[in-house]
C-alpha cells in the first residue's frame, strides 16, 4: 500500500499527540497522584504507537511501546511516578519528537534509542537507577487488593474458560521476607509448589525475571487450580522465608470487569481517533487553568465534545487571501463608479455587495487567525527543562493562550518569545538561595500573558525576579561605548532600561548556555519591529521585570487614510493617526531650525512629506493653510503636511517586490480602486 | 550541444538584445507607474500587474545609456529571475526568434556601452544583425548597484 498520501496526516497527528503528551506530562508532574491524567497520556501514546506501526516506523512504535509499559504500571498503581521516571519519559518524548522531525524531513524516522529503551525497561522491572535514591522502592504489588496485572485477550479467555469448567481462578500476591538471601530460590519454590496443583497463567514480574532475581521481594500471579484460596495460601506460607501471602478467588463478574478495563485501554483505533480530537480541541483553554487546577483540567479534556475541523493547506489560504484582496480592490472601484453614475438600483446593489464582502473579509481574516497557544504550548516544557538545568524552581503561568493572531505573525514570533522567556528564567528569576535570602518564596513565577487591546495584541513576559538596576545598565552601556558619560547623565531610569535593546548590549556577567551569547535583545527588537510591533521593558528593582511585546492583529489588510500630495497619492495607516487638521501659516513656529506647531498643549515637529519624498509638483510652504496629519509612535507625535485628504479606506498591503531595497519611509504599497499603486507611508520613520 | 532556444528580441536605441523566453513572464504596453522615492534613479517605480505590485526599471538607465521619451512602441518586459519579478522598460519588443546555442559567441569587453559582465554573449543572426544576449542575474545583481552608487556618490 502506498503510504505517502497518509504521511502528512501522520506527521500532523503525531505532532498533535506529542504536544498533548508533553502537556499532560507537565500536568502529571504537577499532580503525580492524578491517575486520570495518566489515562490521557496512555491513550495518546497508544494511538501514536498504532499509527507509527501502521506506517512502518518500527523504532517509533517500539519506543512508544516501552513508554506504554511504564505508563500502564503507573495507571494500575503498580508504580509511583518519581523524578527519574519523569525524566526518562521526557527523554523518550524528545526522542520521539526528533524521530517525527526526521520523518517530516523525509527521513526514515530511525534513531538509536537503546539507552532510553533500557532505562524504560529497567523502570518496568522496578529498578531504580543508583542516582535515584534507593530507599524509595516502587509501590509495586503492595496494594494487593487491586487485582491488576494486565492480561492479554488470550489469557482472559483462558481464565474465563477455566471458570466455566468449574476451576478456581486465584489472584495470588506473594511477598518474600526482606532479609531473604536467595529470593529467586524461594520464588522458584513457590512456583514449583503452585505448578504441582494447578497452572500459573501470568505472573508479574515475568517468570524469567523472577528467576534472574529481577524483582523486589514480591510478585503476583494469576493461577488456575482446583483448590480453594485459603488452602493455597497456607501451602505457600509453608515455604520458608515467605513474609505474607494474599490469595483472592476471582469470579466471572470481576474477571469480566477487568476485561472491560483492559479493552478500554486498548481501544480500537477508530473510536480513538474521535476521542483524540477532544483533547486537541480543549487544549487552547486548558493550559490557562492547568497550573492552578490540573485535576479539573484533565477530566474536561477527556469529556469535551470533539470540534469538527479540517486541515487546509496554508498555501490555499494564501491564494484565497490574494483573490479576496483583488475583490476588495474591485469593490472600491465599483463604489467609485456607482457614486459617479447616481443610479439608485446600482448604488443599492453595490452597498449590499459592500456588506457581504465586509462579512467575507471577516471570515477570511479569521481563517488566518491562529491562537497564540500554537506558539505558547512548547514553553511550559522549555521552562521546566531550563529551570531544572539552572537548578531553579519556576512556575510558568500562561494566560490568554486562546488570543488569536495572524498566521504570518505567529510564524515569526516564536523565536523572539523564546529568547525573552529564556532571559526571564536565566537572568530574571534568582536562584533559590537568593530568593530565600530576600524573603521571597522559593519558587519563582514567570507570567506569560497574551491579550487584545484595540488593533493590537500584547504579549507580556513578567518575572518576579530581582529586576533590572538602571545604574548597572548605564555603566555597562558606557563601558561598551553605546552611550557617553555625558549622555548617561541625561537618561531617566526608564530610558536607561530600554538600552537593553541597543545593539551589542548584553548584561550577563557570565555567559551561560541559556542566554547572553551577545546576540541579544536587539535582535528580538528588530524582529518585532519588522512585524510592525514594538517591545518595551518595565522593571522594578527587587520586584521583577516585564517585557511587553505589542503586535499588530494582522499584516495584510488595514484601515488607512489616503492623502494627495501633488500628483501622487499615499496611504497612512489609521492606527498611527491621532488627528487630522488644518494649520495656518501664522501658527507655524521655527524652533532651532525645526518647524513646530502647537498641538494639545505641547509643541510637535511639522514635517514636509513633499520634501522628504522629493515630490516635484507640490510645496506646502506656498500655502496659507496647510492640511496636516498628526501621527504618533508610542508617546511621541509629529505632524505631516499633505495637500489634500482623499478619505478613509480599507487597503490591502502588498510588498514592493523582492527587487526593491528597503525604501526609507515606505512600508509597502497598495492598489487603489482605479488600479493605480499607492505607497504606504511608514509613520515610524518620521519619529525618531 | 546544438540546442535551440527561443529568444525575445527587444531594442534599446539601435542595438538589438535578447532574453530567453522562459525567463519572460509577459510583455506589456506602457502603463501608469507610481514613483517610488528615495531609491536608485533607474528604478522608475512600481506598477500594478493584475493585482501584483512589480518594480519597474529603465534598462537604458540601468546600463547608463541616455534615457529616452516613451513612445507608442515602448514596452515593459516582465521577467522572473531568481524568484524576483521585475519589469524592464525597453524601446520596443516585437520579435521572437529561434537561436542555436552554438551561434552565441563570448562577448567582447564592451558592446554598445554595456559592460561584458551583463552579457551572456553575442549571436550573429542573418546577414548583419547582431543580437546581444543579456545575463539577467547580473543585471539584477544588487551588490553591484551598491558599488555603482558609492562610486557616483
Amino acid at each position: 500500500m502506498d503510504m505517502n498520501q497518509y504521511l502528512s496526516m501522520f506527521i500532523d497527528e503525531s505532532n498533535d499527540h506529542l504536544q498533548s503528551l508533553n502537556e499532560s506530562m507537565m500536568g502529571l508532574e504537577a499532580n503525580p497522584e492524578d491517575i486520570s491524567i495518566v489515562q490521557v497520556i496512555f491513550r495518546s501514546a497508544h494511538t501514536l504507537k498504532g499509527m507509527a506501526a501502521t506506517m512502518g516506523f518500527e523504532d517509533l512504535a517500539s519506543l512508544t511501546h516501552q513508554m506504554e509499559n511504564v505508563l500502564d504500571l503507573v495507571r494500575n498503581n503498580k508504580l509511583r511516578m518519581q523524578d527519574f521516571i519523569f525524566d526518562t519519559l521526557f527523554k523518550s518524548l524528545d526522542a520521539l519528537e526528533s524521530m517525527v522531525q526526521d520523518i517530516t524531513a523525509g527521513g526514515e524516522g530511525k534513531a538509536d534509542v537503546t539507552a532510553i529503551v533500557t532505562a524504560l525497561q529497567a523502570i518496568v522491572r522496578g529498578e531504580i537507577p543508583a542516582a535515584g535514591g534507593a530507599a524509595s522502592a516502587p509501590a509495586a504489588a503492595q496494594s494487593s487488593a487491586e487485582l491488576q496485572i494486565t492480561l492479554d485477550e488470550f489469557q482472559y479467555s483462558v481464565l474465563e474458560q477455566s471458570l466455566q469448567e468449574g476451576h478456581q481462578v486465584l489472584y495470588i500476591d506473594v511477598a518474600i521476607r526482606k532479609d531473604c538471601q536467595l529470593k529467586a530460590v524461594r520464588a522458584y519454590m513457590v512456583f514449583d509448589l503452585l505448578e504441582r496443583s494447578g497452572e500459573v497463567v501470568k505472573s508479574f514480574p515475568s517468570v524469567q525475571d523472577i528467576e534472574q532475581e529481577k524483582f523486589d521481594h514480591s510478585f503476583s500471579l494469576y493461577y488456575i487450580t482446583q483448590k480453594g484460596a485459603d488452602e493455597m495460601k497456607s501451602m505457600i506460607m509453608n515455604v520458608s522465608e515467605i513474609d505474607t501471602v494474599t490469595a483472592v478467588a476471582l469470579d466471572q463478574e470481576s474477571l469480566a470487569q477487568m476485561a472491560l478495563e483492559a479493552a478500554a485501554t486498548a481501544e480500537a483505533p477508530a473510536p480513538e481517533q474521535e476521542a483524540q480530537a477532544a483533547p486537541a480541541a480543549s487544549v487552547p483553554a486548558a493550559p490557562a487553568g492547568r497550573e492552578e487546577n490540573a485535576a479539573k483540567a484533565a477530566p474536561s479534556r477527556t469529556g469535551g465534545a470533539p470540534s469538527r475541523t479540517i486541515r487546509v493547506d496554508i498555501e490555499r489560504l494564501d491564494v484565497l487571501m490574494n483573490l479576496f484582496s483583488e475583490l476588495l480592490i474591485d469593490r472600491v472601484r465599483l463604489e467609485q463608479l456607482a457614486s459617479e453614475v447616481q443610479n439608485s438600483d446600482l448604488t443599492e446593489t453595490v452597498e449590499h455587495m459592500g456588506r457581504v464582502s465586509g462579512d467575507l473579509q471577516n471570515i477570511v481574516m479569521k481563517l488566518r487567525m491562529v491562537p497564540v497557544d500554537t506558539v505558547f504550548n512548547r514553553f511550559p516544557r522549555m521552562v521546566r527543562d531550563l529551570a531544572k538545568s539552572l537548578d531553579k524552581k519556576i512556575d510558568l503561568i500562561i494566560t490568554g493562550a486562546e488570543t488569536e493572531l495572524d498566521r504570518t505573525v505567529i510564524d515569526e514570533i516564536g523565536d523572539p518569545l523564546v529568547h525573552l522567556l529564556r532571559n526571564a528564567v536565566d537572568h530574571g528569576v534568582e536562584s533559590v538561595q537568593d530568593r530565600t535570602a530576600s524573603g521571597k518564596p522559593e519558587t519563582g513565577t514567570v507570567n506569560l500573558r497574551a491579550f487584545h487591546s484595540g488593533n493590537h495584541v500584547f504579549i507580556e513576559i513578567e518575572d518576579d525576579g530581582a529586576g533590572i538596576k538602571p545604574q548597572k545598565i548605564l555603566q555597562s552601556a558606557i563601558k561598551k561605548g553605546i552611550i557617553t558619560q555625558e549622555q548617561a547623565a541625561g537618561y531617566s531610569d526608564d530610558e536607561a532600561i530600554q538600552l537593553l535593546f541597543a545593539p551589542g548590549f548584553s548584561t550577563a556577567e557570565v555567559i551561560s548556555d541559556v542566554s547572553g551569547r551577545g546576540v541579544g535583545l536587539d535582535v528580538v527588537k528588530s524582529k518585532i519591529t519588522s512585524l510592525g510591533g514594538n517591545v518595551v521593558v518595565y522593571s522594578t528593582p527587587g520586584k521583577g521585570t516585564n517585557f511587553s511585546v505589542q503586535l499588530p492583529l494582522t499584516l495584510s489588510i488595514i484601515a488607512a487614510m489616503l492623502v494627495k500630495i501633488g500628483s501622487e497619492k499615499y496611504a497612512i495607516p489609521l492606527s498611527s493617526i491621532v488627528e487630522t487638521g488644518i494649520v495656518k501659516k501664522t501658527q507655524i513656529r521655527t524652533i532651532h531650525g525645526t518647524r513646530m506647531i502647537e498641538f494639545r498643549n505641547s509643541h510637535i515637529p511639522l514635517l514636509s512629506l513633499s520634501k522628504f519624498y522629493s515630490i516635484p509638483d507640490f510645496d506646502e510652504s506656498t500655502e496659507e493653510e496647510t492640511e496636516i496629519v498628526v501621527v504618533r509612535k508610542g508617546e511621541r507625535m509629529a505632524a505631516l503636511a499633505v495637500q489634500d485628504f482623499i478619505g478613509q479606506n480599507e487597503i490591502v498591503i502588498k510588498n514592493l517586490g523582492k527587487y526593491l531595497p528597503e525604501v526609507q519611509g515606505i512600508s509597502g504599497a497598495t492598489i487603489l480602486g482605479d488600479g493605480q499603486v499607492a505607497l504606504i507611508i511608514d509613520p515610524n520613520a518620521f519619529i525618531k | 550541444m546544438a540546442e535551440d532556444i527561443k529568444v525575445i528580441v527587444f531594442k534599446l536605441g539601435s542595438e538589438e538584445y535578447g532574453i530567453e523566453v522562459d525567463k519572460v513572464q509577459t510583455i506589456e504596453r506602457m502603463m501608469p507607474i507610481t514613483r517610488v522615492p528615495k531609491t536608485y534613479a533607474f528604478i522608475k517605480g512600481v506598477i500594478n500587474l493584475r493585482g501584483v505590485v512589480i518594480p519597474v526599471i529603465d534598462l537604458r538607465g540601468r546600463f547608463g545609456i541616455q534615457e529616452a521619451e516613451h513612445t507608442d512602441q515602448t514596452r515593459v518586459i516582465i521577467v522572473n529571475v531568481n524568484e524576483m519579478e521585475v519589469g524592464f522598460i525597453v524601446d520596443s519588443a516585437n520579435d521572437v526568434i529561434d537561436l542555436n546555442r552554438e551561434s552565441i559567441d563570448t562577448p567582447p569587453e564592451v558592446v554598445g556601452g554595456i559592460k561584458a559582465k551583463y552579457l551572456d554573449g553575442v549571436a550573429k543572426i542573418g546577414e548583419d544583425r547582431l543580437l546581444i544576449m543579456l545575463n539577467l542575474s547580473e543585471v539584477l545583481n544588487k551588490n553591484e548597484i551598491v558599488q555603482l552608487e558609492s562610486l557616483e556618490g
